[in-house]
């Protein structure tokens, strides 16, 4: 095993442990600002494994995409709906994680027995040296349509995020011209009271 | 060979991603376990890529894909669970009972 294999398989195993580790800790923590903040460090440690297999580019998207927007918006999200709460325990709910478990471990033994049983064809030839042109010739050439519907989903999503995430306007019947003036430059809004939980 | 390992880790992570997804409580840490699935995809498309594909990289197409369509389901994920907490004001998975019955 000459330097180079040395220092991939150190490498690998050393970002696949902290993968590992830093995905179990976003699941099984309680805290859910240090389960955000671990789950940058696996964003950034699956980024260094696509550089570990030739994919700059996607490794620098996946940097600038996930550590960089993804992450942010979801520490946004926590700190919009910061609210430290004691959940009711619900009957049965141990019962519920065990076989979660259990599934989860049977679903990880079904896909390794398969990954070792299958012959990979491992292509002989060297990876492509510039993956950014090979991508880029994909993109305008036979992923052209996924590409331009990529960005029309994009715009989907922004909208769609507006929508739901501002408060609803409160439709009042006109007021009588000249009776109440509503001053201008300010969004009524529905005020702000939960639904009432109907308990059984 | 190291193809085999790169995709028994994908499947790792899959495992605990939807060990996540069923379990937790918090509405925001289940879209955190979405993001761990999509992750373990996106290691197994760059895996193919690399060990079986080196000449046209369309796997990586593929993970961009995945990546994109990644973030627009992480905006308006948090964008619903914002409008819930406004309604119910709570983020327990188990009290959104709304559409049951």
């Amino acid at each position: 095993m000459d330097l180079a294999t040395l220092t991939q398989t150190i490498t690998f195993f050393a970002l696949s442990g902290a993968v590992i580790v830093a995905a179990l800790g976003v699941v099984l923590l309680s805290n859910v600002v240090y389960s955000a903040f671990l789950l940058a460090g696996v964003f950034i440690s699956i980024s260094g494994l696509y550089i570990l297999m030739n994919a700059d580019f996607v490794s620098a998207a996946q940097i600038l995409i996930y550590v960089g927007a993804v992450n942010v918006l979801i520490l946004f999200a926590i700190m919009l709906v910061n609210k430290r709460e004691e959940y009711t325990p619900v009957a049965g709910r141990w019962l519920r994680q065990g076989g979660a478990a259990v599934v989860a471990l049977g679903v990880f033994a079904l896909l390794t027995k398969t990954i070792l049983q299958t012959p990979w064809q491992i292509s002989d030839l060297p990876p492509t040296s510039d993956s950014i042109t090979t991508i880029g010739q994909h993109f305008f050439s036979d992923f052209l349509l996924p590409f331009e519907l990529a960005s029309v989903l994009l715009l989907m999503a922004l909208i769609g995020a507006v929508v739901l995430a501002r408060r609803e306007l409160v439709l009042e019947p006109e007021p009588i011209f000249g009776e109440e003036v509503v001053p201008p430059l300010e969004l009524p809004e529905r005020p702000r009271e939960p639904v009432v939980l109907s308990e059984k | 060979m190291q193809l085999t390992y790169i995709l028994i880790l994908a499947a790792l992570l899959f495992c605990i991603g939807i060990y996540g997804l069923v379990t937790s409580r918090n509405a925001v840490r289940v879209l955190m376990s979405i993001e761990l699935l999509l992750n373990a995809v996106n290691l197994n498309l760059i895996g193919f890529a690399n060990y079986l594909d080196g000449q046209q990289i369309k796997g990586q197409v593929f993970a961009i894909f995945v990546i994109t369509v990644a973030a627009a389901e992480a905006a308006v994920g948090l964008a619903i669970i914002l409008a819930i907490y406004r309604n119910r004001d709570t983020v327990d998975m188990e009290k959104f009972n709304l559409l049951k019955w």
